[in-house]
């Protein structure tokens, strides 16, 4: 069976991941939630302590954490310090307890390499399907609620005025982070989650005249490094989380150089 | 009944208190503008009104199913997200074309609507904006200085726009505004707000209330003094019979 081979299964699940990161990127770049998503993703690694200290699954354990950690930064938010600050001390204070936790867990062999920088080729078919699962719960959450999600984004006192709780949007947000932290840490790890939200989101922006086209083109952005990294991580042998993220940071350099150059070549013109 | 209506509303935020003791209602047809000085609290008050902000004291109705148009004092749009006036107009649930380009042709931007809205100058951006507040079909427009980065010409042709739709619409309008002379005019009241009601009644007669008239230093010769707050001044006229 075609599922049978591992780089099958590395590629499904790198292209799951990728498909729900395009858009889910987008709000993330659009809302400036760039440390949001590290904060969330960082408490995976708590979320794996947790896992382990009480057997449950893996991605249940960062679910929970993720959750968790991204709730209470929305409601930690306006008090006293800044939003940067604010998730700049929860981000690497999840991080550190985090590894410190894993520390106690002597009776459990772990390898927190895999935890930290993924380790997509170790995906089996069980992990596959929660992937496909999860990965499509962000697209159909955000596909539901795009309007409403927009016009939140652009403007809260808009969407009040026009019947919406920004406040709800903002949740449906958070969800969506947390689940594909959940399911995204087995494939790029803890460290480069927010990476896969960011990096294609950032590379389709020179192609979009649309919120839409930047989505669907981010994810199109994604699928392709999930590709080419995984590609080059087999014929180099390089880790392979770090070669998608790689991979990913190439297109966007490229893309901006080309918007770069189109953009000379047009002022030239006008001169 | 009235479309709005503020019962003893105060905010407090953090320590200070930005609003107090304000009551206040707004009918279907009305033009009310409300002016103050800076920081007086105008914005935050609409945005009780709107429901955006919820008051530390005092309670705010609204009619059941009103539909409000509301056209923030400041949008600012992220240069990462890429979207056109059309898709942006198209946001409001209205998706009506036609509607929206007789619209577009009406606030003077028809030839836009295919641009990006971070292209936009600040007179194009307020003139979708208000686009997308009367999209909705509004009970009641609501703008927070709808005017700020237009020359006068283009100010007097936003505020006859208004005035031609609240009439087709058969809506209420209220706004905050730093264009008294213009404004006062066309305004069926008119409410002096300085974290108080100061006063509040016709344009002629706010305009000759002293309270108005400390408040914005029209009995001194100094500009600055448009912007000095009088905390402890008398009331002459009583706000809220």
């Amino acid at each position: 069976m075609m599922l049978d081979n591992f780089l099958v299964r590395s590629a499904l699940a790198g292209i799951a991941i990728a498909l729900a990161a395009g858009p889910l990127g987008c709000f993330v770049v659009w809302r400036r939630m760039a440390y949001f998503g590290d904060a969330t993703a960082h408490a995976a690694i708590l979320g794996v302590a947790l896992s382990f200290a009480f057997s449950l699954s893996v991605f249940a354990g960062v679910l929970v954490a993720a959750l968790v950690m991204a709730t209470t930064v929305s409601r930690l938010y306006g008090g006293i310090y800044a939003m940067d600050t604010l998730l700049g001390v929860t981000a690497h204070a999840a991080l550190a307890i985090g590894l410190v936790a894993v520390s106690f867990l002597s009776g459990v062999r772990m390898d927190l390499m895999a935890y930290l920088f993924g380790d997509i080729l170790a995906v089996n078919t069980t992990d596959l399907a929660v992937i496909w699962l999860g990965a499509m719960a962000v697209v159909l959450i955000l596909g539901v609620r795009w309007s409403a999600l927009l016009i939140a984004t652009l403007n809260s006192d808009v969407a009040t005025a026009g019947g919406l709780d920004p406040r709800r949007e903002q949740l449906v947000l958070t969800l969506a982070l947390a689940v594909l932290v959940a399911v995204a840490i087995k494939v790029v790890g803890a460290l480069l989650i927010t990476a896969m939200l960011i990096i294609p989101a950032a590379a389709a922006r020179p192609f979009s005249r649309t919120p839409e086209t930047m989505a669907a083109v981010a994810a199109i952005i994604g699928t392709l490094s999930v590709l080419g990294g995984l590609a080059a991580s087999v014929e180099w042998d390089t880790p392979t989380g770090p070669s998608i993220v790689a991979f990913a940071t190439i297109v966007f350099l490229v893309s901006n150089i080309v918007m770069w150059m189109n953009r000379r070549r047009r002022l030239s013109h006008l001169r | 009944m009235s479309l709005m209506r503020a019962h003893e509303v105060g905010v407090r935020y953090g320590g200070s208190r930005i609003l107090r003791d304000i009551n206040f209602s707004i009918d279907r047809g009305e033009i009310v503008t409300i002016v103050g000085p800076n920081g007086s609290g105008k914005s935050t008050f609409l945005r009780v009104l709107i429901g955006a902000q919820t008051p530390s004291e005092g309670r705010v109705e609204r009619a059941p199913a009103l539909r409000i148009g509301y056209v923030p004092q400041r949008l600012s749009i992220d240069y990462t997200m890429p979207i056109t006036v059309a898709r942006f107009l198209a946001l409001s649930g209205n998706s009506d074309r036609t509607q929206t380009a007789v619209l577009l042709q009406r606030v003077g931007i028809a030839d836009r609507a295919n641009r990006q809205m971070i292209d936009l100058s600040g007179g194009e951006f307020q003139r979708v904006l208000l686009a997308q507040a009367l999209l909705r079909e509004p009970d009641i427009l609501v703008l927070d200085e709808p005017t700020q980065g237009l020359d006068p010409p283009a100010v007097a042709a936003f505020y006859r726009l208004i005035e031609e739709c609240r009439q087709e619409l058969e809506c209420a309008v209220l706004l905050v505004s730093h264009d008294l002379h213009v404004v006062m005019g066309q305004s069926d009241r008119v409410v002096c707000l300085n974290g108080h009601v100061c006063c509040e009644g016709t344009p002629t007669a706010v305009s000759a209330a002293p309270a108005y008239r400390a408040l914005f230093g029209l009995d001194t010769e100094d500009a600055l003094a448009l912007y000095r707050h009088h905390h402890d001044h008398l009331h002459p006229i009583e706000s809220n019979p």
